[in-house]
């Protein structure tokens, strides 16, 4: 793809100043693994990589993204919002009760979301499905799906992945925010993960373990994952929870806080953007 | 004499004829469920999840959203429990059209015993937003139902039991979701009843009818919704008993005594499963032991009317 990188990561710089005024706006969400996966949906959304159009945002042959970490949201949020399937406006309703910007994405309510998330280990499967169901029907599309590393603690998981190289699903691409916190402390204290490459692996997806703040090294595997044309992709991205904001990085604390209008404008800062 | 899950498979190799975007999936149980019939008729829009529920489950909401129209088997206990979360939130929540078809319901499974016997899947399915509940007596309703679960735009649970059951209707019945269908009409009380404690319920009234008591008789096969206009004509007989192959709490007996406490007063007595798990044995002796044969129900009806 031709992805210009410094256009990435200012859109990547972008979402996250948004994403962070709609949490301290709403009063609650999720900043840490929001961060984290600003630049994997920076390249994705910004780096021409999705066949979507904000004006139809339900066609039938259209690239689908599933947000199986689900409560990362309000960065997928941002990048609708600079994408234009909905306006910036509506971002700062996020979580409010006459809002269309759920704590977690509603797919019968928001443009531009594919599936209804949140509950951690379903979108996987439901991405899984997606996939089969394009594939059936011939439709040339590619569905990207997104989860979070505490989330590999549920089953279905891996349920999931063993479903997706048992069918095929060349066009599923599974990209993995290992920021290496979850709500409880690091994954290692919560839960034995393993060798988690060698894990997608032996579920049969073809993996590259990359660094998920390198733009370069982004576009690169989301290249190789496009042109696999054997089995699912899995890309282990090695993330920093809370990236970007000096006060947030590699802090748990910031799962699940939002920041007050002081952290907001240091935040802000940080970033090169204000209030 | 046959199985609502044989009339199922048979069924699924028919609609897709008529439906083109039907896909079935399955959790390894093909054989048990009878949507081989499906899978060897059409072996590429049949996809073995393997023994996982939960995967199986959101991967037919996935699959949904392509177009496809997605009939989801396994045995009820491991649709509705084991993966009941899916169903709530992958499936209902953004109301999508999946249809889960589940075999093995009520202690009608068996021999297996306690570990494969559903008994609170009505419970689980019926009170989760946006769903429907339907539940048939026989092979002829089966196929109707199955068509009609096809119809309707939006999650479909449908409850089918082990066994080969006796006929009840003749090819051609009508079911729609939200109806049911009145049996036999009597003024003394009124038996409800679903799935196979349908017959029960007629060979009740037949018993009662021996010691001149008038028994109707209804098929409330659309558990979620309630066909409210026979509830209220049942209700005109001042007695109902609900018959039903599942816990008495939360089933088709605890909705109908929901439609009555808001409509008015009547009696309602709930025969089922009491606070208990089944075991393994024949159903012809199990539904002896939990209460829920002809001869118990006559014998509830007796005792209300002599009271």
């Amino acid at each position: 793809m031709n992805s210009n990188h410094t256009d990435t990561v200012s859109m990547a710089n972008q979402m996250r100043q948004l994403c962070l005024k709609a949490i301290s706006r709403a009063g609650s969400g999720h900043p840490g693994g929001s961060l984290s996966l600003a630049d994997l949906l920076a390249v994705l959304y910004f780096g021409g990589y999705l066949n979507i159009r904000p004006e139809d945002p339900r066609f039938k042959d259209r690239d689908r993204v599933v947000l199986s970490k689900g409560h990362a949201c309000p960065i997928l949020y941002s990048a609708l919002a600079l994408k234009g399937f909905i306006s910036v406006d509506d971002l700062m309703t996020l979580r409010q009760s006459t809002s269309f910007l759920q704590g977690h994405p509603d797919m019968k309510h928001t443009p531009g979301i594919d599936m209804s998330t949140g509950s951690l280990g379903q979108g996987i499967s439901a991405a899984c499905g997606i996939a089969l169901g394009l594939k059936r029907q011939g439709i040339k599309a590619h569905v990207w799906a997104f989860l979070g590393d505490g989330e590999l603690d549920e089953g279905e998981v891996w349920e999931a992945l063993s479903f997706a190289s048992a069918y095929g699903l060349s066009n599923l691409t599974v990209v993995l925010d290992w920021n290496g916190l979850q709500i409880d402390g690091p994954n290692k204290e919560v839960m034995n993960l393993g060798n988690v490459k060698e894990r997608f692996e032996v579920c049969g997806l073809e993996c590259v373990e990359i660094d998920g703040h390198d733009h370069e090294a982004i576009a690169a595997a989301y290249d190789r994952a496009l042109s696999c044309h054997t089995s699912p992709f899995g890309i282990i991205a090695r993330t920093v929870k809370g990236k970007g904001v000096s006060f947030m990085e590699n802090q748990v604390g910031w799962h699940g806080k939002a920041p007050d209008a002081q952290c907001l404008e240091k935040a802000l800062c940080e970033l090169g953007g204000r209030l | 004499m046959r199985s609502c899950r044989e009339a199922y498979g048979m069924a699924l190799v028919e609609l897709k004829k008529k439906c083109p975007q039907l896909v079935v999936l399955d959790a390894d149980l093909a054989e048990a469920t009878y949507t081989k019939f499906f899978r060897d008729a059409y072996p590429d829009d049949f996809f073995d999840c393997g023994i996982a529920e939960q995967n199986m489950m959101a991967v037919a909401a996935g699959l949904s959203t392509t177009g496809l129209i997605p009939f989801v088997s396994t045995f009820a206990v491991f649709a509705t429990l084991r993966a009941s979360e899916q169903f709530r939130n992958s499936v209902c929540y953004p109301e999508l059209n999946v249809k889960v078809a589940a075999t093995h319901a009520g202690i009608e499974c068996g021999a297996d015993g306690a570990t494969h016997q559903a008994l609170e899947d009505l419970a689980v399915m019926r009170t989760i937003a946006k769903s429907t509940v339907l539940v048939p007596a026989d092979a002829v309703a089966t196929r109707a139902l199955v068509f009609e679960a096809a119809a309707i735009d939006g999650p479909v649970y449908l409850r089918m039991g082990r066994e080969k059951l006796p006929e009840i209707y003749k090819e051609g019945e009508i079911f729609k979701k939200g109806g049911s269908k009145c049996l036999r009409k009597g003024s003394d009380l009124a038996l409800l009843a679903c799935g196979s404690r349908v017959k029960t319920a007629l060979d009740a009234s037949a018993l009662l009818e021996e010691s001149g008591i008038h028994a109707s008789v209804y098929d409330l096969y659309s558990v979620k919704p309630l066909d409210t206009r026979a509830i209220a004509e049942a209700m005109r007989t001042g007695l109902i008993v609900t018959i039903e192959d599942h816990q008495r709490n939360g089933g088709m007996g605890s909705a109908v005594c929901e439609a009555v406490c808001e409509s008015g007063a009547c009696r309602v007595i709930r025969v089922g499963i009491d606070n208990s798990f089944g075991r393994s044995g024949a159903f012809s002796e199990l539904e002896k032991i939990y209460g829920i044969d002809a001869l118990s129900v006559v014998k509830t009806c007796r005792s209300a009317l002599d009271a």
